[in-house]
């Protein structure tokens, strides 16, 4: 129960947002930042409950409610480990979301913050769902409040970024509805029992051909979100014309919806399809990992930059899944929360750069250290994590998942590891580009504000935290190890 | 004492801390103190370590503190944790003391600095980083504080970042180290699946079981660590970025070259000298990139102009030394070089820096000159310290660790006469440019006027360090000589003894060809360098002198070639790609879409003849369709 709780004070929260501006458009922003803060605070108390919990069974909440019986639909959600540290992670970013668009955001407060807490609504559902059903409408309600967030609200080409955006992973997502009727129906026949429920779902058996098929419906879906090369072609544009808030959100958040789904769905249902088809998914990582890099070493906008290391960075999480290993599906995991926190932070750094330079370019940048010591200081520390230095989190990660993938598959392992060369490459072009050289822009440029300082030191620790203490999080993902049968091995 | 091994790394920590975040508000004697005296505690605690470590060896041989529990994932656990056995205490001996030494001198030398606290910050967490490394008990801890280090050192090279050739070199020390850093890492895959563990004491005591010796994979492992030493140590062929390093301030040059980052290769080998031993080839691969490399980077040391430059090219040669020493099984000679390197070294940099300095940020040595008696003490130092690097005989700590070297390079069981040759020309050489150095420098007239000459917070440390440069020798004397071996004694306990070739001729013939070439090399460089000498002044009229002089001083070079092989092709490819060709694709699927789009709604016209024309034709279309089928 506690967790349509969570969806519904996000709802709610958004409707009042939208409602109270009409009267005083700052109390939207207020409003806001309750309700991610209150979401934020039940999913923390939500650790003891977890701890607590007697048996291995991983999910700790299962509640599930009739929604249209008559089609075996019904409103069933759960937490695990996994989930649930999603969850925190979508809280987290989506806080800092808020305080980002603090000041950012001066239009149609009311309906921005809506659209923002619609989001992270639509998220968080697609966390916890259930229901297959269920997660389908998830994935659409984080879209479109996205979609209206980029076009309202976005940089001059706005337009083309949010169809573009619209489009691609709109393609993607009738593929997976596609996938999922496929498989009700599948299901269905064979047992005379009707019903999107997953855990029912999961004991579809499938001729081969067929779960192929429908597996490649919801990979689609899903690695278009990832994104993974050649499907990341939207993400440069969203990332580049989203205002700072959307950036985050999509980096931190959305793109992470894509892995878990891959994680949730492709392995469990499909598990004979998804080993098949392996080889070429961890491929297509390496391939992402390394023409990512590429690209971000070439931009000179600063948010497409930052958008290709994403990709780069996202390489990883396919080639860690698809590996079968538990070292690197563990690595996964921690590759989706430090890749949030890290590339959130990033983005943040590039809309306050905007802020007060008015520009994306990092040609007109340069000599901003002088000017900035804190924001280089905090620089200089996500730009190595980036690079995936040791002692923050994004090391523990990638160590991971190259460490476990090299032992099924070492060649592949090897090229990929050569993108932690690449990473240094970029990242550190990036911050000489901006930080470095005698300094170009005229404008007098002011260091971070003190929320400004609070919004990038909160992410800078948990960075640190995660790469010094990493257990926490193992221990609770622990139980993704049992999802594949290779896993086990 | 075991319970306070924490406190080592952590002090300079907490200096870091609490300079890179409240720097700012802190005075500059405020700032000196926690920089300078954070070390210089973590060095006395590492001095009251060592002689309980002496006194009293732990029954295990090593000292050692958990910290915290790091991870564990399915069978690869990894604690922060240190471990000190006699090599971790050599080297956090050097790190700390040579370190405290180096940052009590840049008290004053970077007195005038803007950025005061970012520097003392940066310089403690690269003395932080370099001791994780050496202590670190596995080798995931280990690879962090080798990133730590490659990433303290970008922030120091790169201090003054707002002059472009700086950060530039910054970036070249970060991506060549960091290409050495990735072979090793692979190196650590392939040991974890061999193995199934990086905890160091097992895995060097796994590896004898479950290899056997001059098997590939252990053979290949070897090479992957030596890829990572060689990219932190600066050898052939990653040496590219270690002359650039100058960029930095002169204290950071000091700390580089002797306390930390570039001895981190010797280290990793030493440390993991079962893998080596195992793989025969592996240990003569790391022989001939030492041997190549010192003679290599000798020779471009020879020709340099700019002081800084000759001594970073010294060290990469006499970096070369140790990985010769490393790679014929010489592990405790490799040590010892380290161990002298470090003293001379350090004093060249901080003496280099401090004439530098006072020369008003003069860097070419052809204008300077007759600085002996405007700047006696630096005079008398950095000759100290030339004379350890030219291995002058029996007065100097560098004779007695080379001159090991250059007999071991024949005698122990992985030498070879050609490897010894190399050694003994890198030694000749050696002793030329150690002499030029020192007539051109401080002899003949005056070509610029000094400024303020050092304060003695800078010549203090200086004097200690000569003191040492003299002294560190003698703890390990030649045994035909003396019978001290203190130090191959100690290190012993971890690394194995020497295994020697039989049948050569005694040592005292080797030792006596080794002073001989010593001593030429330091006549040779005296009658060259030596007020006007016409046989120079006949080489630089040949065009063949000098175009060797120019490749020699271009670094044999390889700037170039990398430019050409990679660096050029990269920025060619992220060029012409900079908007993403996959990007077309889409493009062109819109740009369809719209084309027809604009076709199909000509059809749309509103008028009904046309309209008519249409349904008629679909309808016999269809009706011919039927028949056909």
């Amino acid at each position: 129960m506690i967790l349509i709780w969570m969806l519904c004070i996000l709802l709610a929260g958004g409707i009042l947002c939208w409602l109270a501006a009409q009267r005083q458009p700052l109390l939207a922003r207020w409003i806001a930042l309750i309700t991610v803060s209150a979401d934020l605070l039940i999913a923390c108390w939500l650790f003891p409950v977890y701890q607590a919990f007697p048996d291995n069974s991983s999910w700790f909440i299962n509640y599930q409610a009739n929604w249209i019986p008559a089609l075996g639909v019904s409103f069933h959600v759960a937490l695990d480990g996994f989930s649930h540290i999603l969850l925190l992670l979508t809280y987290f970013l989506g806080i800092l979301a808020v305080l980002c668009s603090w000041k950012e955001v001066r239009e149609r407060t009311g309906f921005y913050f809506f659209n923002l807490l619609w989001t992270l609504a639509g998220i968080s559902g697609v966390f916890i769902a259930m229901d297959l059903f269920l997660f389908y409408f998830c994935w659409e309600i984080m879209l479109i409040p996205m979609f209206l967030l980029i076009i309202l609200w976005g940089d001059v080409r706005r337009h083309y970024a949010a169809y573009k955006f619209f489009l691609f992973t709109q393609a993607g997502s009738l593929l997976m509805l596609l996938a999922i009727l496929a498989l009700y129906f599948i299901h269905g026949q064979q047992t005379g029992n009707y019903t999107f429920d997953y855990f029912a779902l999961l004991q579809t058996a499938l001729t081969p051909s067929t779960a192929m098929w429908t597996m490649l419906g919801f990979l689609i879906a899903f690695v278009i979100k990832l994104p993974a090369v050649p499907f990341h072609n939207w993400l440069p544009d969203a990332h580049g014309e989203a205002p700072t808030a959307g950036s985050l959100l999509l980096a931190g958040l959305l793109l992470k919806t894509g892995a878990y789904g891959i994680i949730r769905f492709v392995l469990p249902i499909f598990p004979q399809a998804a080993a098949d088809i392996a080889p070429w998914m961890i491929l297509i990582g390496v391939a992402g990992i390394i023409y990512g890099a590429l690209l971000a070493f070439s931009q000179t906008d600063l948010k497409r930059l930052i958008a290709y290391t994403s990709v780069s960075h996202m390489g990883f999480v396919l080639v860690g899944v698809f590996s079968f290993s538990s070292i690197a599906m563990q690595g996964v995991v921690m590759q989706i929360l430090t890749h949030g926190l890290s590339t959130g932070a990033l983005f943040l750094m590039a809309g306050m750069l905007k802020e007060r330079l008015h520009t994306r370019d990092i040609t007109k940048m340069g000599g901003l250290w002088t000017s900035m010591p804190r924001l280089g200081g905090m620089a200089i520390l996500l730009t190595m994590a980036s690079a995936g230095l040791p002692a923050l989190g994004n090391f523990i990660a990638e160590f991971f998942i190259l460490l476990g993938t090299f032992s099924n598959n070492p060649v592949l392992s090897i090229i990929a590891t050569l993108g932690l060369i690449l990473s240094a490459v970029y990242s550190l072009r990036m911050m000489q580009k901006v930080f470095m050289g005698p300094l170009i822009s005229t404008v007098p440029v002011v260091d971070l504000s003190a929320r400004e300082l609070i919004i990038l030191t909160a992410l800078s620790i948990s960075i640190v935290v995660l790469g010094l203490f990493p257990q926490p999080v193992i221990d609770t993902v622990h139980h993704l190890s049992t999802i594949h049968p290779l896993l086990h091995e | 004492m075991q319970q306070y091994l924490y406190l080592i790394p952590a002090l300079p920590l907490a200096g870091f801390l609490v300079l890179s975040l409240a720097g700012r508000y802190l005075s500059r004697n405020f700032i000196a103190g926690i920089g300078a005296g954070s070390i210089c505690i973590s060095a006395l605690i590492t001095i009251l370590l060592s002689a309980r470590f002496l006194q009293s060896p732990p029954e295990t041989g090593a000292y050692t503190q958990v910290l915290w529990h790091w991870f564990s994932v399915e069978g690869l656990v990894s604690n922060i944790s240190l471990r000190v056995d006699s090599l971790s205490l050599v080297f956090i001996c050097i790190i700390t003391f040579i370190g405290a030494l180096i940052h009590i001198y840049s008290i004053a030398f970077m007195r005038e600095d803007r950025d005061y606290a970012r520097f003392f910050a940066s310089m403690n967490l690269f003395v932080c980083a370099m001791l994780m490394l050496v202590m670190a008990d596995n080798l995931v801890l280990l690879y962090l504080g080798w990133e730590g280090v490659g990433l303290c050192s970008y922030l120091l090279i790169g201090f003054w970042y707002e002059t472009p050739g700086n950060y530039r070199a910054a970036n070249k020390a970060f991506v060549i180290t960091r290409i050495g850093d990735t072979a090793m890492i692979i190196g650590l895959f392939l040991l974890f699946k061999e193995l199934g563990t990086l905890y160091i004491p097992d895995v060097l005591a796994r590896a004898t079981q479950h290899f056997s010796s001059g098997a590939d994979g252990v053979t290949l492992i070897a090479i992957l660590l030596l890829c990572g030493g060689m990219g932190k140590s600066a050898q052939l062929p990653l040496q590219t970025w270690l002359p650039d390093a100058m960029a930095g301030p002169s204290p950071v040059s000091a700390l580089i070259h002797a306390a930390t980052m570039v001895t981190a290769g010797v280290y990793l080998i030493a440390r993991m000298h079962t893998i080596f031993e195992l793989s025969p080839v592996a240990m003569q691969i790391t022989a001939i990139v030492g041997a190549v490399t010192l003679f290599v980077a000798g020779c471009s040391a020879m020709v340099q102009t700019d002081i800084k430059r000759i001594l970073a090219y010294s060290t990469i040669s006499q970096i070369g030394y140790m990985f010769l020493a490393l790679g014929v099984g010489a592990w405790s000679a490799g040590i010892f070089h380290f161990f002298t390197h470090a003293f001379f070294k350090a004093l060249l940099f901080l003496a280099a820096g401090a004439v530098i300095e006072t020369l008003h940020h003069e860097h070419n040595i052809f204008k300077m000159g007759g600085l002996r008696k405007t700047m006696p003490v630096i005079f008398w130092t950095f000759t100290i310290g030339a004379a350890a690097l030219a291995a002058l005989p029996l007065v100097t700590a560098g004779f007695f660790s080379k001159d090991q070297i250059l007999w071991y390079a024949w005698s122990a069981g992985g030498g070879h006469p050609v490897l010894w040759a190399l050694a003994l020309a890198g030694a000749f050489i050696t002793a030329l440019y150690s002499t030029r150095l020192i007539l051109v420098v401080f002899w003949g007239e005056m070509k610029t006027t000094p400024g303020h000459l050092p304060s003695r917070v800078m010549t203090v440390p200086l004097v200690i360090l000569a003191f040492f440069s003299v002294a560190a020798g003698w703890i390990e004397w030649p045994h035909n000589i003396l019978h001290v071996d203190l130090f191959s004694e100690e290190v012993q306990h971890v690394l194995p003894a020497t295994v020697l070739k039989e049948g050569l001729p005694a040592e005292i013939v080797f030792q006596l060809i080794a002073v001989v070439v010593s001593l030429i090399g330091i006549y040779s460089g005296y009658s060259l360098y030596y007020g006007q000498s016409p046989l120079l002044q006949q080489w630089k009229q040949s065009p063949t002198v000098m175009s060797v002089r120019d490749f020699f001083f271009s670094g044999w070079r390889f700037d170039q070639l990398y430019d050409a092989l990679i660096v050029r092709p990269f920025l060619f490819i992220t060029r012409i790609n900079k908007s993403d060709i996959s990007d077309k694709l889409y493009t062109a699927i819109a740009n369809v879409s719209m084309l027809l789009n604009r076709q199909f709604s000509v059809t749309q016209n509103g008028s009904l003849r046309w309209y008519v024309t249409g349904v008629l034709i679909g309808i016999l279309f269809i009706i011919t369709l039927q028949l056909l089928l």
